[in-house]
């Protein structure tokens, strides 16, 4: 599955707004153990085709994230 | 029956979907915002986000994330003040300011940040052109309150934001008495600090505020601790709002504000404005002919807003408030409004005036039985 995660709980749950208005699906969910070195919180879980535009779109609407998409198992 | 006219000091009531949303939170989320990841918290965490978009619109700001909450705007502006001023750095403040403001100044002067206070005219306002000659090499921020608690006097903020953008000066707006009643718009008024207060024109509870910080600036932190972000750092984050926020945020506070604030967008701004000119215009159109009455502050309506600070020749302005509650049942407020600079300058120092100060809620005929009350109190008190 791939993710992108953010530096708060906040900017997860605006990012979730913001691509939710832009007709992208997203899943938050608890940012996956494999992702050493992130912060304790939440990413936003969507599909493979979406990652690319929506990583546009948020940093567009400047929310910025720790990663910008990021593929785990 | 009571009729308040304390709007400056705390709106009340508020408006029903207040009450309601603090209600309805507490029984039935409760949870912490920001903190883990069940959807408890999540649910807190939204309405809390909720609150932001909401200020972010009423204030014209792009990127909701800006806003962090405080207690109130005394704790934004001791932030705002604290964590960006530094020894050797010179501020400027006007001879409105409230205690809230000038409090922390004068402390901050202590500790060698060079300050000028700058003289109002005797209703009040601002010279911007005084201002501007204020301006040192070294001057580094504006710290204005927007209208004044005391005469209502409205300072010309978007021409002050423009000098202090040219000038590279940080402009910190205090909007304790505008936010909610004049509008506010960040980035055409070009402020880089706003300080807010909840429980005011804001129409939510007491204990909440905060304040907006332009992106690009620095606010150190008066506080460190816990954000439910980067736990695994012992530095406090540097991203707004965490940085801002450590601790528990009073929840149901913010959430009622956010209530509060729908209200006012629902409403309209204009509309709100409009109610409470009409009743200033009510107001100050028979009070002046009270023998003995004065008022202070503008008597232009769109040079003010809803707060009308009067005194009577020769009577102590606590004895009128006192008889308007014990007699009418009417509450005011009545002394020097934790602003003594503001009533030094308009010459009411040291007794102060009492102040009226309704709000969207007060009617004409309660505006009506203050008026019959002001009056009979002058002629019995002034014998």
């Amino acid at each position: 599955m791939w993710v992108i995660t953010f530096l708060s709980v906040f900017h997860a749950l605006r990012a979730e707004k913001i691509l939710q208005k832009q007709g992208i699906d997203v899943k938050l969910i608890p940012i996956p153990r494999e992702l050493s070195g992130s912060c304790e919180g939440l990413a936003a879980q969507l599909a493979a085709d979406d990652v690319k535009r929506a990583v546009i779109i948020l940093t567009t609407n400047k929310i910025e994230m720790v990663r910008q998409g990021v593929e785990v198992k | 029956m009571k009729i308040y006219l304390d709007n400056a000091a705390t709106s009340w009531p508020k408006p029903e979907a207040v009450y309601t949303a603090m209600d309805r939170f507490q029984r039935n989320i409760g949870a912490n915002p920001g903190r883990g990841v069940t959807q408890s918290s999540l649910a807190s965490s939204a309405l809390v986000l909720e609150t932001r978009e909401l200020l972010a619109e009423l204030f014209h700001i792009d990127d909701p994330l800006r806003i962090a909450f405080s207690l109130n705007v005394t704790e934004a502006l001791n932030v705002a003040l604290k964590g960006i001023l530094l020894p050797g750095d010179h501020l400027v403040i006007s001879s409105m300011e409230h205690a809230a403001l000038a409090r922390p100044a004068f402390a901050l002067r202590e500790k060698g940040v060079d300050l000028t206070v700058v003289p109002c005219d005797s209703e009040g306002l601002l010279d911007v052109s005084d201002l501007a000659k204020a301006i040192r090499p070294n001057t580094k921020m504006v710290g204005l309150l927007h209208a004044s608690n005391v005469t209502g006097t409205i300072q010309p903020i978007a021409e002050v934001g423009k000098l202090c953008r040219e000038k590279e000066i940080l402009f910190l707006l205090d909007s304790a008495q505008s936010a909610g009643v004049l509008p506010i718009d960040v980035n055409r008024q070009c402020i880089d600090v706003l300080a807010f207060t909840g429980h005011k024109g804001l129409l939510g509870p007491q204990g909440t505020g905060g304040l907006y910080v332009r992106p690009g600036i620095v606010v150190r932190p008066l506080k460190e601790g816990g954000t439910g972000s980067w736990a695994r750092n012992m530095e406090q984050p540097d991203i707004m709002p965490d940085c801002l926020e450590s601790g528990t945020l009073n929840t149901p506070g913010i959430i009622g504000l956010g209530a509060g604030v729908r209200f006012i967008l629902e409403q309209g701004l204009e509309r709100i404005r409009l109610h409470e000119q009409q009743l200033t215009a009510l107001l100050w159109d028979n009070l002046q002919k009270i023998p003995g009455i004065r008022i202070y502050g503008p008597a232009d309506l769109n040079a003010r807003t809803a707060v009308v600070s009067f005194t009577v020749d020769n009577v102590d302005p606590n004895q009128i408030s006192s008889a308007l509650e014990a007699d009418y049942g009417i509450v005011t407020r009545a002394g020097l409004h934790c602003a003594p600079l503001a009533h030094q300058t308009v010459g009411t120092i040291p007794g102060g005036t009492c102040r009226l100060s309704p709000g969207f809620f007060t009617s004409e005929r309660e505006i009506d039985i203050a008026i019959h009350a002001i009056e009979e109190i002058a002629r019995k008190y002034r014998r």
